[in-house]
């Protein structure tokens, strides 16, 4: 199962290397997010360093669709899903490796959006090792449910409209806790932040475990 | 995969199925009558208090019946022993019924928050948690809306039903901690109020069994209406599939009404190969 995953993870990550879709699509539309939010919310200084935390992961969470729209734009060739389906590959592998991609995706993203928000926000990450433990936590939520729901809608003609619909109520959670959790990092008040810990753990662990057990079934559904 | 063996039979109409509408009718009827004549108001909420019964039993049927039976049926159809369409009918048809009490518990609970609290809406953990619930299911249902084989679709949907159902413990505790760790007390306190107790209790419960039997009622029909649905797509498929032949065979026929002009170029090579060797007839 691991060697599968890390197969499939290597086949979807030299895809984007070559065709650097995340690179010049995705990830420009996240900093771009920066940008507009700070239109909405006007220029002034301390109401932007209040909003950042969300403001950051809202940008990763729509991010997020569009990465896993795109990890299964690519299996939507002529007749690669069924090629996959035949190759004996491990379904838990196949998922295991596509989330893998999309969270080495989205961890990318999140360095960019990192600077970013230092540069147009003003503010500083005071606690880092709970800012990158909250963002490992948050990451493989995001890369699991967002996989596991990219599986479910792909191949189908609206797919487009209904993964933002199916996925963004579920991943409310992460976006919740990460903020709240981002925001004791960037205040400095670690108790706070820590607790946040608990949604972001098991959030990750559940989707993992059902990724794992339920891809097999959504595979044969194409 | 031949689509004409997959049309259901149509099931009887279960005798009890009038029973309980006749029960859920007059038990909803003896609520009203008790919840708005007989009980008195209450001393601090007055006439408001009046919502209590009904409030409650609609978020009972949805977030607990209707929800739990759609993930059970769920569960049940992913399991390879239980699998049958049955289960995923069930599901669809509690999700439905689930969604609309869900949207009547948000809007009884924003009708009695408005005059006690002052506000349509606030960001209280259980109204947060219950607003995206609904649009949780509200996904499911979209999902649902996708064409597809019935088969496919099940699966589908229920992978999706299930997901979203595991989500709802995790929306719930992040929810209230965000509230408990940003603002004061939850405002909910004051809804049961724990003096209730006579003439109201009665009312009470009784408004729980009369909106368990309408959601059973409800089901019932949706379930049946759903395998009705199925049949007519199972045979609107044969019908159209039936014409296409058709269409194929009077190609090779010399020109005949509508079809002779586009019979002109080529016409017979095509009726050859339209034809299938045994589906043609009735």
């Amino acid at each position: 199962m691991w060697r599968d995953a890390l197969l499939v993870a290597g086949k979807d990550l030299r895809i984007e290397l070559r065709s650097r879709v995340a690179l010049w699509q995705v990830l420009p539309v996240a900093v771009l997010s920066l940008v507009l939010y700070a239109f909405a919310l006007g220029p002034v200084r301390q109401t932007l360093a209040s909003a950042a935390p969300g403001l950051f992961w809202l940008a990763v969470l729509f991010s997020t669709v569009l990465a896993t729209q795109r990890s299964f734009a690519i299996e939507a060739g002529e007749g690669t899903r069924d090629g996959l389906r035949v190759s004996g590959i491990d379904p838990a592998g196949v998922f295991l490796g596509k989330a893998a991609a999309v969270a080495a995706e989205l961890a990318v993203l999140q360095v960019v959006l990192w600077g970013a928000m230092t540069l147009l926000f003003g503010v500083h990450v005071r606690v880092v090792w709970l800012a990158l433990v909250a963002s490992f936590l948050a990451t493989i939520g995001l890369a699991t449910a967002g996989t596991l729901y990219g599986a479910l809608s792909a191949g189908l003609r609206v797919r487009e409209t209904l993964l933002p619909l199916l996925v963004l109520p579920v991943l409310a959670p992460v976006l919740l806790a990460a903020s709240r959790a981002w925001s004791g990092a960037l205040t400095g008040s670690v108790s706070s932040g820590l607790s946040w810990l608990r949604v972001l753990g098991p959030f990750a662990v559940v989707y993992l475990v059902i990724g794992i057990v339920l891809y097999g079934p959504l595979l044969e559904t194409a | 995969m031949n689509v004409g063996t997959e049309a259901p039979s149509l099931p009887s109409r279960p005798r009890w199925l009038r029973v309980v509408g006749v029960a859920a009718v007059l038990s909803t009827a003896a609520t009203v009558w008790l919840g708005l004549w007989v009980t008195p108001p209450d001393k601090v909420q007055g006439n408001l208090v009046r919502l209590v019964y009904l409030h409650p039993p609609i978020a009972w049927v949805a977030l607990y019946l209707a929800f739990g039976l759609a993930a059970l049926s769920s569960l049940l159809y992913l399991w390879r022993r239980t699998r049958s369409l049955f289960w995923d009918r069930l599901a669809a048809a509690s999700v439905e019924v689930g969604v609309v009490f869900n949207a009547l518990t948000l809007a009884t609970g924003m009708l009695w928050g408005r005059p006690t609290w002052g506000v349509w809406w606030t960001w209280d953990a259980r109204l947060t948690s219950t607003a995206l619930l609904l649009v949780l299911f509200l996904g499911y249902l979209a999902l649902r809306r996708v064409p597809a084989e019935p088969e496919v679709r099940a699966r589908r949907c229920a992978v999706a039903a299930l997901i979203a159902f595991v989500d709802v413990p995790i929306v719930h505790f992040s929810v209230i901690w965000w509230q408990t760790l940003h603002q004061g007390a939850t405002v909910l306190n004051a809804n049961l109020s724990p003096t209730i107790h006579g003439s109201m209790a009665w009312t009470l419960l009784l408004g729980f069994i009369a909106l368990t039997l309408v959601f059973v009622w409800m089901v019932t029909v949706r379930y049946r209406i759903e395998v009705l649905a199925d049949r007519t797509d199972a045979e609107h498929l044969e019908v159209s599939l039936a014409e296409r032949w058709a269409e194929g065979d009077l190609d090779g026929v010399p020109s005949n009404g509508a079809n002779g002009g586009n019979g002109a170029n080529g016409g017979n090579g095509a009726g050859g190969v339209l034809r299938p060797p045994t589906r043609v007839g009735p």
